[in-house]
């Protein structure tokens, strides 16, 4: 299962920073919830920069990355 | 969008905003002021008589243009989402704190890059302070600061605001008596009401769009190594120098700046003090006026704080002027200092992981 991030209602640039915490330890996958288009970009921003495929689905308000290591 | 277009826009969006601002002094704005959210926000206090310091009064239509424009592009684009509820009252402290900040140094952080393209070398000292400030916000970003989430809201709170700014849109084209308006001082000088709105409108959709942050340009940098949102402040420095030196605004030097101080000390706190309240606020003065007309209600409320703490500068002596900053505002600068502070260190996991430490256990839950 992967570990879930819920950054939902966060203020920038918090929900990079819990992406950037939770990738620290090297899983293969992660699943980010995040409630805006604006942290949905920055945390796919982030995650593709430090090797993570980002796939996005949205629910209703919400976004939700699952981010799988690439290679 | 890819990051790539990211990057593009905000570069473009930098380069529009940095026009602006030049061809804003050239249709009557100030000298380096063509735009301000700090200084803009202080005059509108004024106009509407919330203090009496007679050369900043007006009804500046920027700043309504900057709402409406974010608003009816963030609602185009569906981005228009009502939240709020993440500790609004702490939100409204720190936007009055960051404006005696700014009102020390004479500028928001897009000031200070418009006065450093205008050749104003005490911005440097305000940069170098802004930087600072962003550092030591960082510190406790990474020590798990947050001011806890937001919640969706009533549809209508995140009307308030742009309805608001319309009002003061027809109060100020009909020339309501009730306003108060500058005779002499930047307050007086003003680009045409039609053209000062409609750059407001271009400023607040594309801001709304690129999602433009001068802190946040630094502090990703800092913190991510991401320089997507810096282009944004390097364009606006680039095509205001360009503007600048074309029309011959452009003076390079410390004395004799357009509604400037040359005290470095103070520059540089003032602007510590708008560095740490915008990382803690998650964005400058021009981004929480976004996301105000976002729908952003907690942005709100920091544009609310602005707008009291720079009534209570004026009436209260703290905001500096051409001569320097005053005694008052120097005492106030320290305060809000103290003030940010405690708000970081009592809303991150500090004071939890000295508690697991003296205990000697829990240390590890702590992590």
């Amino acid at each position: 299962m992967a570990e879930v991030i819920d950054a939902r209602g966060r203020s920038c640039p918090e929900p990079v920073l819990l992406t950037k915490k939770a990738v620290a330890t090297k899983q293969d996958s992660y699943e980010v919830l995040v409630d805006s288009r604006t942290a949905m970009q920055n945390v796919t921003r982030f995650a593709t920069s430090v090797g993570y495929k980002v796939d996005v689905t949205q629910q209703d308000d919400d976004y939700r990355l699952v981010l799988r290591a690439e290679g | 969008m890819s990051t790539r277009n990211q990057r593009i826009l905000l570069l473009v969006t930098g380069l529009v905003i940095g026009a602006i601002a030049v061809a804003l002094v050239w249709f009557g704005n100030p000298k380096n002021m063509g735009f301000c959210i700090a200084c803009f926000i202080r005059d509108i206090a004024g106009g509407i008589g919330l203090h009496r310091a007679e050369p900043v009064q007006y009804i500046r239509p920027e700043i309504i243009g900057m709402v409406l424009g974010t608003f009816l592009v963030a609602a185009g684009a569906k981005e228009f989402k009502v939240r709020g509820g993440s500790s609004p009252v702490l939100r409204f402290v720190l936007g009055f704190v960051m404006m005696v900040g700014a009102l020390m140094f004479l500028g928001c952080p897009l000031r200070m890059i418009l006065r450093l393209a205008g050749g104003d070398m005490n911005a440097l000292f305000g940069l170098a302070g802004f930087v600072g400030g962003i550092l030591v916000g960082i510190f406790f970003l990474n020590r798990g600061f947050t001011l806890k989430r937001t919640y969706t809201m009533p549809v209508l709170e995140g009307f308030a605001l742009p309805a608001g700014v319309v009002a003061l849109l027809l109060f100020l084209v009909a020339g309501a008596s009730f306003l108060f308006f500058s005779v002499e001082g930047p307050g007086s000088m003003h680009a045409p009401v039609a053209i000062a709105l409609v750059a407001g409108l271009v400023v607040g959709a594309l801001a709304q769009r690129s999602r433009l942050c001068m802190a946040g340009g630094i502090r990703d940098v800092l913190l991510f190594k991401d320089p997507t949102l810096l282009l944004g402040f390097l364009g606006i420095f680039a095509a205001a120098l360009v503007g600048n030196l074309a029309l011959g605004y452009f003076n390079l030097g410390f004395a004799d700046q357009p509604v400037a101080h040359t005290d470095g000390v103070w520059n540089f706190l003032g602007m510590v003090v708008v560095g740490f309240a915008a990382v803690l606020l998650g964005g400058c003065p021009l981004r929480q006026l976004v996301l105000a007309g976002e729908g952003n209600s907690d942005s709100v409320l920091t544009v609310l704080g602005m707008l009291v703490g720079a009534a209570c500068c004026h009436n209260f002596k703290l905001a500096s002027s051409a001569e320097g900053p005053t005694p008052n505002g120097k005492i106030a600068v320290i305060i809000g200092l103290v003030i940010l502070v405690l708000v970081a260190v009592l809303n991150s996991e500090l004071l939890k992981k000295k508690v697991g430490a003296s205990s000697g256990k829990g240390a590890a839950q702590a992590e």
